[in-house]
């Protein structure tokens, strides 16, 4: 750029400025930079005449530069005076003239240890506040299915169907990829550690045991939280977002019934079974491992099997699996209709579902491992 | 009448999804400081032609030149020299949820320019004083706001680079009529100070008497009928006669009509 944005020159007590060039958007940086320092540069002057004549382009950020500083110098009582600026800029000027007369609302300024404070406070109060929330929809969601069982041809079996699709049927090429890569997992380590006292054929014992009480379930239900329960969140909460959840309402649907109950109740039929295709392959795998590292061959290992589980060991298992479902899907549509309006807060509130939902079900599995442990099971 | 040189030159321009042809050989000026409005029935393709010349579409032949420029033709850097001498208003707004409405004004100036916190800050809440909007609002979020201040909001970002250009998408669409009149006189009074161009994408016939120096009438994929209102309703086009002698049209018809004798 050729010409001086804005050049000075002292006459007496008189301050002569002369601007030139772009007073645009593109150099807002240097202009700014020039009219803060000019303000300083001549203390002693007591009136200002700023020359637009030379300026080529004129924009909203030159006009307002041009305001400020006329602005910086009448604030300490001195005289400035604009010329030469085309008839056709004078509009903007004016415009200028009249904002941020107001100064901008201030910034609350807070203590950090005070909103440590509160940050630790509102942790506490959310905790207690999704408490509520959860027990709120587990409420709904039970009204919602005693109107149903009163009337059954309110149900939405077709919505049930597409979701059971989707939860369910669509979830088990990856559930039965993972379960048995951890099933041959386990029953590696199990061989390769036994094998020091020479108990290989214990590790059989091992994958059963845990697998079919413990992991399995496991497993599922965190892959189900993931991929279910976070789609649950994110579907429900853009259609809050969108207010289809409010349409459906004022058209006399109770979203609960509508949306919520039907992949609820889905969630609560697909975990066992997803838990025992998972449990199956977990057992596979293991077999599988045990065959080709451990040397143990399928018929001492079904055998094995045979001996070392029991009914019961399936039974702990599978009985847990549609609390989880539960849970899972309680966590996961009570978080969707937390959504409020923005984007982000969507992504907020998938993140908590998963969360919540995984963390819960983790806590549901050690309550039912004591509850287990204390009836004898 | 090229007294005003062409701005946005749109040449020869077939647009089309699958095997729909929505644009089909469509010519069109906008010249430099008028208000253009562009209007057709629902599905005529209007903003489809907005989305065209602003690169958000592909178009499958024809050239457009905006402000000297066939994006087409030009490099990454090219188009982002040009995207910056713009301003979109979209119909929904468009307004980035997660930041306050003084950030989203904000956001084109940060992403473009070198200047301080400060002069961000006098110049976004400058922009909103400009759509009639208060400083208070600058720290609310968009799920804060009315349709009416999400558009202002809209239009502020628009215009925070002082754009040469402004598209705007339906811009009363939504609003009740004093509010979508406000908003018209808040264009009219912008393009006069900051001397854009404003291209126009509107359902309202009181946007087109009010606001628009000329009129693109878009049909069967053409631009049928071009000019001023007066132009308008004297066309013999079946649709732009319907439209503008309408129920609704030929109210306000009469009105221009018999406001004219004075006027001229």
């Amino acid at each position: 750029m050729g010409e001086a944005l804005l050049t000075h020159k002292l006459v007496g007590e008189r301050l002569e400025l002369a601007a030139g060039g772009s007073w645009t958007a593109s150099h807002a940086g240097e202009l700014e930079a020039l009219v803060d320092r000019v303000t300083g540069e001549a203390p002693k002057a007591e009136d200002v005449s700023i020359d637009m004549a030379g300026v080529r382009e004129f924009d909203t950020f030159g006009a307002w530069l041009l305001e400020r500083l006329t602005r910086q110098w009448t604030g300490s009582g001195r005289k400035a005076k604009i010329v030469g600026l085309p008839e056709h800029d004078r509009g903007l000027l004016k415009e200028m003239h009249g904002v941020n007369r107001e100064p901008p609302p201030k910034p609350q300024a807070r203590n950090a240890f005070v909103s440590f404070l509160a940050a630790v406070g509102r942790g506490g109060a959310d905790f207690g506040h999704n408490l509520v929330v959860f027990s709120e929809m587990l409420g709904a969601v039970s009204m919602a299915l005693a109107r149903v069982i009163v009337r059954p041809r309110d149900y939405r079996l077709t919505s049930t169907v597409h979701q059971f699709d989707r939860v369910a049927w669509q979830a088990v090429p990856i559930i039965v990829l993972i379960t048995f890569l951890i099933g041959g997992i386990i029953s590696q380590q199990g061989i390769f550690h036994f094998r020091k006292f020479g108990a290989e054929l214990y590790s059989v014992d091992l994958v059963g045991i845990l697998v079919l009480r413990e992991i399995g379930v496991l497993i599922v239900a965190i892959m189900v939280a993931g991929r279910s329960g976070s789609s649950y969140t994110a579907e429900l909460g853009s259609m809050k977002m969108r207010e289809e959840i409010d349409a459906l309402r004022t058209m006399g649907f109770d979203p609960v019934e509508v949306l919520i109950l039907p992949r609820i109740l889905v969630l609560i039929v697909a975990m066992p079974v997803l838990t025992f295709i998972g449990s199956m392959a977990a057992l596979y795998g293991g077999g599988l491992v045990a065959w080709f590292y451990g040397g143990i061959s399928p018929d001492i290992y079904i055998s094995r099997l045979t001996e070392a589980i029991s009914l019961t060991h399936f039974e702990v298992g599978m009985i847990k699996a549609p609390f989880m479902g539960l849970v899972i899907g309680i966590v996961a549509c009570a978080e969707g209709l937390r959504v409020k309006g923005s984007a982000e807060s969507l992504g907020i509130q998938t993140t908590n579902s998963v969360v919540e939902s995984i963390f819960l079900v983790i806590v549901l599995d050690g309550l039912f491992a004591i509850f287990f442990a204390s009836i004898g099971m | 009448m090229t007294e005003k040189n062409a701005v946005i030159k749109v040449r020869d321009l077939v647009v089309g999804f699958d095997d729909v042809t929505v644009l089909d050989h469509l010519d069109l000026d906008v010249r430099e400081a008028e208000i253009l409005g562009v209007v057709g029935a629902s599905g005529a393709g209007k903003s489809v032609l907005l989305r065209t010349i602003i690169g958000l579409l592909p178009r499958r032949h024809g050239t457009i030149e905006v402000l000297g420029v066939d994006l087409a033709k030009s490099n990454e850097a090219e188009r982002r020299a040009l995207e910056r001498r713009w301003g979109v208003l979209f119909q929904q707004g468009a307004l980035f949820s997660s930041l306050t409405v003084k950030q989203n004004v904000q956001f084109p100036m940060r992403e473009n320019l070198k200047i301080s916190q400060r002069l961000m800050d006098e110049m976004a809440l400058a922009k909103l004083e400009m759509v009639g909007l208060t400083p208070q609002d600058g720290d609310k979020f968009p799920s804060e706001l009315s349709g009416g201040m999400t558009k202002r909001v809209a239009l502020a970002r628009a215009l925070a680079l002082d754009p040469e250009i402004v598209f705007l998408d339906e811009p009363t669409s939504g609003l009740d009529p004093i509010s979508a009149g406000d908003f018209d006189e808040l264009i009219r009074t912008l393009q006069q100070t900051l001397e854009i161009t404003v291209f126009m994408v509107t359902h309202d016939l009181e946007s087109l008497y009010n606001a628009c120096d000329r009129i693109a009438v878009l049909a069967d994929g053409k631009v049928v009928a071009e000019g001023t209102i007066d132009a308008m309703l004297e066309s013999e086009h079946p649709w732009v006669k319907t439209y503008f002698q309408g129920k609704r049209g030929g109210m306000l018809a009469e009105r221009q009509m018999s406001t004219q004798p004075q006027g001229t």
